[in-house]
């Protein structure tokens, strides 16, 4: 399976574009690095190619497909802030489930304690609720990760814990992951290709 | 509070000071000097409400000792949840009004008291932000690094920031700009001269680092390089050890609310076999560029209550003494730790 986008341009406004005639392709297993300049366009780059953003020029497929605009997505985007990504008003068991039930077998890999779904989001820490985040998008029916700076807020052994974890499921699951991250140690450790997105231009 | 009781305080408080002095005159390439700023015995606590009006109080930082000295770079580093940026708003005195501060800082020899961090804030300590949020959206550049001076200074100040902008290389139209025109880079730059205008002497720096690339990212480092240079005492707050290491001249390492260790820059390097303590050499060990290996378990939550060493749950040299009691903080090897097994 492949997700692809090819010839992808955006720009907030008509003459300022972000992103200009963008390819990239992404096949299942892989794990994708993305490099690039603050205000390259990373993060739109992966809005539009986890559906978020739609006004862009250029196709976005998987597998030669459209991804149909409604139900379940295959292709899941994960945040760097993942507290701005969770209802406060929510107790976790809630945001945990929201999508689909999460099984038991993804909360122990991510060592999600039980008495964690009980607290409400300001009471975790941003490597917790990162766990959180990760294991509702890890869904049986995601076949894509898009992680956009998800290690960024955390520490050394934080980050080295999330990805361990999230590099075991997606073998297993066979999800195609682009890690996007200016650490290139990180990016390093964790890939087997990287592409580099310059300003204004291709890849 | 149950842990406080059971120390002699003033006890505490000699031990701690001696082994400052002696910190002081091994490791401050020769100076002599008075720590600029100085935190003893630090706790921290905020009064909550549980249920109705029953209040319990959560404890957020304990026992905390630090000191920064004028043209060195303190970096402190630690998790998410550690106290790292509690401990910068408890220095500048913006604590919210049910928190409970223990414990002496001190500037320049002279207890650091609520009337006085009011004082010097803003003007003698600066604190340089993380993000963009901190600056007003409806409000020109220039006017927010200027902040509010008398009228009579106002032409002198606006000099002033012109020469600072020319020297970060800000073009003179971004005085006028709104900050949601500006990049990351230059938003960055904007908020290190506000701390640069009011020439401080003890600049506090949370987080200013997440999100950068390495171009803007060594450009950043490079302003606090600079300002040590030049004599001031800064305080670096960050999670990233690499991009500490690279200015730095003493890393603390900050744990549930704590200090664990003071470590020189030269500790980092191989296996880490030079760090003391042992979360900091799983911190080392955990960059990607080392050996990526993660130890297991989470730092304890604010609430749990931990006779024993804060970090025992996690260690992999745990002993019965550890369960008793937290580890004095103790001086080895020219860095400081608090571990029964260091030495």
């Amino acid at each position: 399976m492949h997700l692809k986008g090819e010839n992808v341009s955006f720009g907030y406004k008509r003459n300022n574009l972000i992103l200009k005639d963008v390819n990239i392709s992404l096949g299942s297993g892989e794990v994708l690095g993305l490099i690039g300049d603050s205000g390259s366009g990373k993060s739109t780059l992966c809005k539009i190619l986890a559906g978020y953003e739609n006004k862009y020029q250029g196709k976005v497929t998987l597998d030669e497909k459209e991804i149909p605009p409604k139900g379940y997505n295959p292709v899941q985007l994960v945040f760097q802030h993942p507290e701005k990504a969770v209802n406060p008003k929510w107790r976790m068991n809630d945001i945990l489930n929201e999508g689909h039930f999460v099984s038991q077998d993804i909360l122990e890999a991510f060592g999600i304690k039980n008495n964690w779904l009980n607290r409400w989001p300001n009471e975790l820490s941003g490597g917790e609720l990162q766990r959180f985040a990760l294991a509702r998008a890890l869904s049986p029916k995601t076949r894509f990760l898009i992680a956009d700076e998800i290690t960024t807020m955390v520490d050394s052994i934080t980050q080295a814990q999330i990805w361990n974890i999230v590099l075991d499921i997606v073998e297993e699951l066979n999800i195609g992951v682009l890690v996007v991250s200016h650490d290139r140690n990180l990016i390093n450790r964790l890939c087997n290709d990287t592409v580099y997105l310059k300003d204004i231009n291709n890849t | 509070m149950g842990n406080k009781a059971e120390i002699n305080p003033e006890k505490e408080l000699n031990t701690e000071k001696e082994l400052i002095t002696g910190l002081g005159t091994t490791s401050g390439n020769m100076k002599k000097t008075e720590a600029l700023l100085k935190v003893e015995d630090l706790s921290l606590s905020f009064t909550q409400y549980e249920s109705g009006l029953r209040q319990t109080e959560l404890k957020v930082i304990s026992n905390l000792s630090i000191q920064a000295y004028k043209g060195e770079i303190l970096a402190i580093v630690g998790s998410s949840g550690s106290g790292k940026s509690l401990l910068a708003h408890s220095i500048l005195g913006i604590l919210p009004s049910n928190a409970k501060l223990d414990g002496r800082i001190e500037y320049n020899g002279a207890e650091l008291t609520q009337e006085r961090k009011e004082e010097m804030r803003g003007k003698e300590i600066a604190l340089i932000p993380q993000a963009i949020t901190y600056l007003d959206p409806l409000m020109k550049i220039s006017n927010q690094v200027i902040g509010c001076v008398e009228k009579k200074n106002e032409g002198l100040m606006k000099k002033l920031q012109r020469e600072i902008f020319q020297r970060y290389t800000l073009k003179p139209e971004v005085e006028r700009m709104f900050p949601h025109e500006l990049s990351g880079g230059m938003t960055r730059r904007v908020l290190v001269s506000t701390a640069v205008i009011s020439s401080s002497k003890l600049i506090i720096a949370d987080e200013p680092t997440p999100g950068l690339d390495e171009k803007t990212l060594n450009e950043t480092l490079s302003y606090f390089k600079d300002m040590a240079d030049k004599g001031c005492a800064v305080i670096l707050i960050t999670h990233d050890i690499e991009a500490a290491l690279k200015i730095s001249h003493k890393i603390a390492v900050f744990y549930a609310g704590t200090v664990l260790e003071v470590a020189n820059v030269e500790d980092f390097k191989n296996n880490g076999e030079n760090l003391r303590h042992p979360y900091t050499r799983a911190l080392w060990n955990a960059l990607p560029q080392n050996k990526f290996q993660a130890i297991k378990g989470h730092q304890p939550m604010q609430d749990e209550v931990i006779d024993g060493c804060i970090f025992y749950e996690r260690c992999s040299r745990k002993k019965a003494l550890c369960a008793q009691g937290l580890p004095q903080l103790k001086q080895v090897n020219g860095g400081m730790v608090r571990c029964n097994n260091a030495s």
